[in-house]
């Protein structure tokens, strides 16, 4: 089971972008992707770490939301992993973590992570980072 | 030895077994019988030997104290 | 040869030259920097062993009977081997008990006895006065060969102002006085003196090597050449000749060996400069070594410069202990000559100053301020500062003795050799050897034992050694010494017993150590040890069983008034000083102000201990003794203090012990502090979770009124789930921090486990049939009861029943719960067909927030379901584990004990 990914039905983003939810807790992927897909994403789900790594080098996403503490590989793993290949360094990470310390913050960061959102999450926050990480990109 | 300076008592020096033992060697070497053995009528280098042997004994029983008093001893048994 | 004003500008000179460096040493430490502390000058400064007798003598010696020079040295080498552990013991206990001098040392050692004191000072005055004489000697006679035309002995006495060995003798005096009793304290040592010293131990040094290369190689082809050349001249070539008519003497090879080991350590210039003098006793483990080595350098070439000699002037023409000043003067050096001739004043200078300044201290705490003590007009009351008095004495002391030496030097020093009158001096302090070395290895020797020793072997040195050579010079007939005291030939002094086999010296020390260390042993075997010999041989003893100035037993016990014990000190010490160990004390006691000491035991001997630097212990003792009201302290009082001193190390070591388990406890707590954090941090987390789900969905239902209805409810259906989880979640913690904490209510009574399985699959029956699984309990009857809180253990059933429902595969789940009995308890398992833990989570599945499976498939776990059931189990002293299926599946079960009697028999 592990590793599996599951491209969900629904509409398409506005550029028909993916994101990756990258998530071992089922509940918190059901509200994360109804989130996504209301954006317009097109979403992707993994539910460990290995899967998630595994899905961005095949799929590309847009954008990652990653749960720092997934069993098996870490979050903060994922992160390194993509960001030392050539190919998946420029996708977009979130990092979602549920301990709010200063040192779990600043190794999100150390990984690469492009923000760093603590669990619980405000839903409008975090489509508001989300938006303007995409924003920014398309000025660029 | 100027490092040596702050805590007398701590220094265990050289094993007093080692000591015993040079001083026993020592008291035996310039005394008889083994006096006996360097008092014979020959030369060495053209010196006569008993006083050659007693220097030489002599200058052994410092090199090797200078060597047991000056090695550095961890630990050891100094007052706990 | 050399005009005599020269020789004289020359030799004072010298003496400003060591007057210069002795003041720039006690200036430095004035300054607080000290110029001698450090091995080398430590290790030079015992050359002071080296007098004009090494000097001159050796050579006379070597002239006359080839390498009987060398026992003297060879001595000190074999005594230098033990000098890390007896010469660091004596300077361990001096430094302790502030001794001054060897008579301080013995009479300490045996209860402060002032007679023994007064004993010791006498045998060193009489027996080194020779000694001293000796110098003088040497000096005066290498001053007269410089200024003789010629080498023959100028026999016209000069009047006294003109004789310049009495000059010398009081220059000497003055530099000795300047520099050896300017502080009373003798425990501040004399750093000027030493350095002093030292550097004349260079002088020496370098001196009689630049002799002797001058006559090995500058008159000869080298000390082969020296050899082959004495080979052709019959007569020398026979004195040294190993199978000459004479057998080569052993014994008194042996003799000379032994008596030269003990001197190096008791004569009173040695026990100065080795111990009172000495800085700091890691010194001796260099100084052990380098000592030999000087005396090694400086032997070299006394066999060349001797047999050279002979050679060049022919055997028996002129005096061989002349050799070192004849040799470079006749051979067309004088300036050599002038030079070996201040390094030969080096020699008798250094070793003068040392043992006057040594002896004056003894002459003077020992036998003048004994006697002033007992005064009946002098009071230890009475007001008025001594230290002036005390200074004096010592002053007077230093100028009698050398004059005494002059004296003697005056009267029988023609009559003898260099070598004869140092070795009668070497056999004198051979006597304190036995009460001395003894005194620092054997408890048991007593003052009577010591004394009865040194009166004995002194009065047997006397008689066989000292009568012989003053008979010698004329004062006593002849026939005395040849046929015995009124013709009785057994005592005769050198044949005692008409034991004639041993030459005079031998004879004489080996009747007087017989005597002395058989009275010696013999006394202190009689009786046993008094408290005070007893409290100072613990002392002595076990010098290194203490660390040094600390915990050390006070073997005192009376009372005491602060105002006498500070009058006291004032008078003897001066105002200032005696303050200083007023403060000092304060200070360690951790008393603001002088006046609100208790005049303690502690306080009485740290006085007494300053007063012995002073006047010496034994003087000290009666000082103090006169001023407080004393109990005398006999052997109960020293066992029951040693036994209060063992109780205090007995208390340090108790509180040694409780700090290492106070580590060990702060280790513990922070360990267990490091597990509070994870598992706070780990709650967080877990509380977060369920929170996270629950605000998200309510708000993305907030923000779209327009969501569909199935939509919603199946959000809705989430958050209450969630919200369910997060209510458990915050009971188990609560629960689980209860039962840790051991505050949980127990409510213990006798449980029917069977009654009690059945009713949790009962309860969890609704569980097993929403995922389609069967279960089924196999519960045999008549088991007995067990003590145990029925609640808990409903709860820990539960745990274990809902888990496995969890982990059933969808519609073909099985569960089959045993009890059986085994031995002594009850056994419950949950067996299920699941896909069982993971190989590697079965340690951990009992740890918290560890869960099983994935995360997909316990939606509802909290990871503290397991923790918590084994703790109920722990609670009731059972235990719980995990079995695993080899086919697929997991066991948990629990054990409980019976308790025995508590249970229905079958």
């Amino acid at each position: 089971m592990n590793g599996q990914v599951n491209a969900r039905a629904g509409a398409s983003g506005k550029a028909g972008e993916k994101v990756l939810i990258a998530d071992d807790e089922p509940n918190i992927v059901v509200s994360l992707e109804f989130m996504m897909k209301r954006e317009g994403f097109h979403v992707l789900v993994a539910r460990d770490g290995l899967g998630a790594l595994e899905a961005i080098r095949r799929e590309h996403p847009r954008l990652v939301l990653l749960d720092a503490t997934m069993p098996g590989m870490t979050g903060f793993d994922v992160c390194e992993a993509v960001r030392s290949d050539v190919d998946t360094r420029d996708t977009r990470i979130v990092m979602l973590t549920a301990k709010g310390r200063e040192t779990d913050k600043a190794r999100g960061v150390g990984a690469g992570a492009d923000a760093y959102v603590t669990k619980p999450f405000s839903t409008r926050d975090l489509v508001q980072t989300v938006k303007e990480m995409m924003a920014r990109d398309a000025a660029e | 030895m100027k490092g040596a300076r702050n805590r007398p008592g701590n220094d265990p020096g050289p094993r007093p077994e080692v000591l015993l033992a040079l001083f026993a060697a020592a008291l035996l070497l310039f005394n008889f019988p083994l006096l006996a053995v360097w008092n014979v009528p020959a030369t060495v280098f053209g010196l006569p030997v008993l006083p050659v042997a007693l220097f030489v004994i002599w200058a052994g029983l410092v090199a090797i104290l200078a060597m047991v008093s000056e090695r550095r001893r961890e630990g050891g048994d100094g007052p706990a | 040869m050399i005009p005599a004003p020269l020789v004289l500008a020359v030799s004072i000179g010298y003496l400003a030259l060591l007057f210069t460096i002795a003041a720039a040493a006690n200036r430095a430490a004035a300054h607080g920097r000290s110029m001698i502390s450090n091995a080398w000058v430590y290790a030079l400064s015992l050359a002071v062993y080296c007098t004009a007798w090494t000097y001159f003598g050796s050579v006379g010696r070597a002239a006359a009977g080839g390498i009987w020079f060398l026992p003297i040295y060879l001595g000190p080498m074999v005594a230098m081997l033990v000098a890390w552990i007896v010469v660091r013991k004596m300077v361990r206990i001096a430094h302790a008990h502030r001794i001054t001098s060897i008579a301080d040392f013995i009479a300490s050692r045996y209860g402060k006895s002032p007679t023994l004191a007064a004993l010791v000072t006498l045998i060193t005055v009489i027996g080194i006065i020779p000694y001293i004489a000796l110098q003088l000697k040497a000096v005066s006679a290498g001053y007269q060969i410089l200024t003789a035309s010629g080498g023959a002995t100028p026999a016209a006495a000069l009047p006294w102002w003109r004789d310049g060995t009495l000059i010398v003798t009081l220059a000497l005096a003055l530099f000795t006085i300047l520099f050896g009793t300017r502080h009373l304290d003798s425990a501040e040592r004399h750093e000027g003196m030493v350095a002093a010293i030292a550097f004349e131990s260079v002088v020496k040094l370098v001196a009689f090597l630049a002799v002797g290369l001058f006559v090995t190689y500058g008159l000869f082809g080298g000390m082969a050449d020296i050899w082959a050349k004495a080979q052709s001249v019959p007569e020398i070539a026979a004195l040294f000749s190993p199978n000459t008519s004479r057998a080569f003497d052993y014994t008194q090879w042996f003799a000379l060996t032994l008596l030269s080991m003990l001197s190096v350590l008791l004569l009173p210039r040695q026990f100065q400069m080795m111990v009172v003098e000495c800085t700091d006793e890691r010194h001796v483990r260099r100084a052990a070594w380098v000592f030999p080595a000087y005396l090694l350098a400086i032997n070299v070439f006394v066999l060349p410069v001797a047999i050279g000699g002979l050679v060049l002037f022919g055997p028996g023409r002129m005096d061989a202990e002349t050799f070192v000043l004849s040799l470079p003067l006749t051979q067309g050096a004088p300036a050599l000559a002038l030079f070996a001739y201040v390094g030969g004043l080096s020699a008798a200078t250094g070793m003068l100053i040392v043992e006057t300044i040594a002896v004056s201290t003894m002459v003077c705490n020992d036998l003048v301020m004994p006697a002033v003590l007992r005064r009946p007009g002098f009071a230890a009351r009475a007001p008025g500062d001594l230290t002036g008095l005390l200074l004096n004495i010592r002053r007077l002391a230093i100028v009698g003795v050398l004059l005494l030496g002059y004296l003697y030097f005056q009267v029988a020093g023609e009559a003898y050799a260099l070598v004869s009158i140092g070795l009668i001096s070497f056999a004198a302090v051979a006597q304190f050897g036995p009460a001395l070395l003894g005194g620092m290895y054997w408890r048991g020797a007593t003052r009577a034992g010591a004394f009865g020793g040194l009166a004995g072997g002194f009065l047997v040195w006397a008689y066989t050694l000292m009568l012989p050579s003053v008979a010698k010079s004329g004062w006593i007939p002849d026939a005395f010494v040849r046929d015995g005291p009124l013709g009785i030939a057994l005592l005769a002094p050198e044949r005692l017993l008409g034991l004639s086999a041993l030459d005079p010296l031998t004879h004489a020390l080996f009747w007087s150590l017989l005597v002395n260390i058989g009275l010696y042993v013999g006394l202190s075997l009689r009786r046993a040890p008094s408290g005070a010999e007893a409290s100072q041989a613990l002392l002595f003893v076990d010098a290194f069983a203490r660390h040094p100035g600390a915990g050390a037993p006070v073997f005192w016990r009376g009372a005491a008034r602060l105002d006498d014990l500070m009058a006291l000190a004032g008078r003897l010490l001066g105002p200032e000083r005696a303050r200083a160990v007023f403060e000092a004390h304060a200070t360690e006691t951790g008393i603001a102000d002088i006046g609100d000491l208790t005049p303690d035991a502690r306080l009485v001997e740290r006085v007494e201990r300053a007063l012995a630097g002073a006047v010496g212990s034994a003087s000290a003792r009666v000082l103090v003794a006169s001023v407080v009201d004393e109990e005398p302290v006999d052997m109960e009082d020293v066992l029951q203090i040693l036994d209060e001193a063992s109780q205090v190390r007995i208390y340090a070591h108790k509180l040694e012990a409780a700090s290492a388990e106070l580590k060990a406890a702060n280790a513990q707590l922070k360990t267990l502090d490091q597990l509070k954090d994870d598992f706070v941090s780990s709650v967080t987390h877990e509380l977060r979770t369920p929170l996270t789900s629950i605000r998200a969905l309510s708000e993305l239902m907030l923000d779209a009124p327009d969501m569909d209805e199935a939509q919603k409810a199946e959000f809705l259906r989430i958050i209450v789930a969630e919200s369910e989880r997060l209510g458990r979640l915050v009971n188990q913690v609560l629960d689980l921090a209860k039962i840790e904490s051991g505050l949980a209510d127990w409510h213990t009574a006798d449980v029917d486990l069977a009654h009690l399985v059945e009713a949790a699959v009962k309860a969890t029956g609704e569980l097993f049939r929403a995922r389609g699984a069967q279960v089924e309990a196999h519960l045999p009857q008549g088991l007995p009861t067990v003590r145990a809180d029925a609640d808990r253990l409903m709860q820990v059933l539960m745990n274990l029943l809902s888990n496995a429902a969890k982990f059933v595969p969808e519609g073909g789940g099985r569960v089959d719960v045993t009890l059986r009995r085994e031995g002594d308890s009850l056994v419950v398992a949950v067996k299920d067909n699941g896909p069982g833990v993971p190989a590697g989570e079965g340690d951990t599945i009992f740890e918290k927030f560890r869960q099983g499976g994935d995360a997909l498939s316990r939606p509802s776990g909290t990871g503290l379901g397991l923790p918590i059931s084994r703790q109920i189990v722990d609670h009731f002293g059972g235990a719980m584990w995990l079995e695993q299926e080899s086919g697929g599946g997991a066991t948990f079960a629990f054990r409980l004990p019976l308790q025995p009697g508590g249970g229905r028999t079958p």
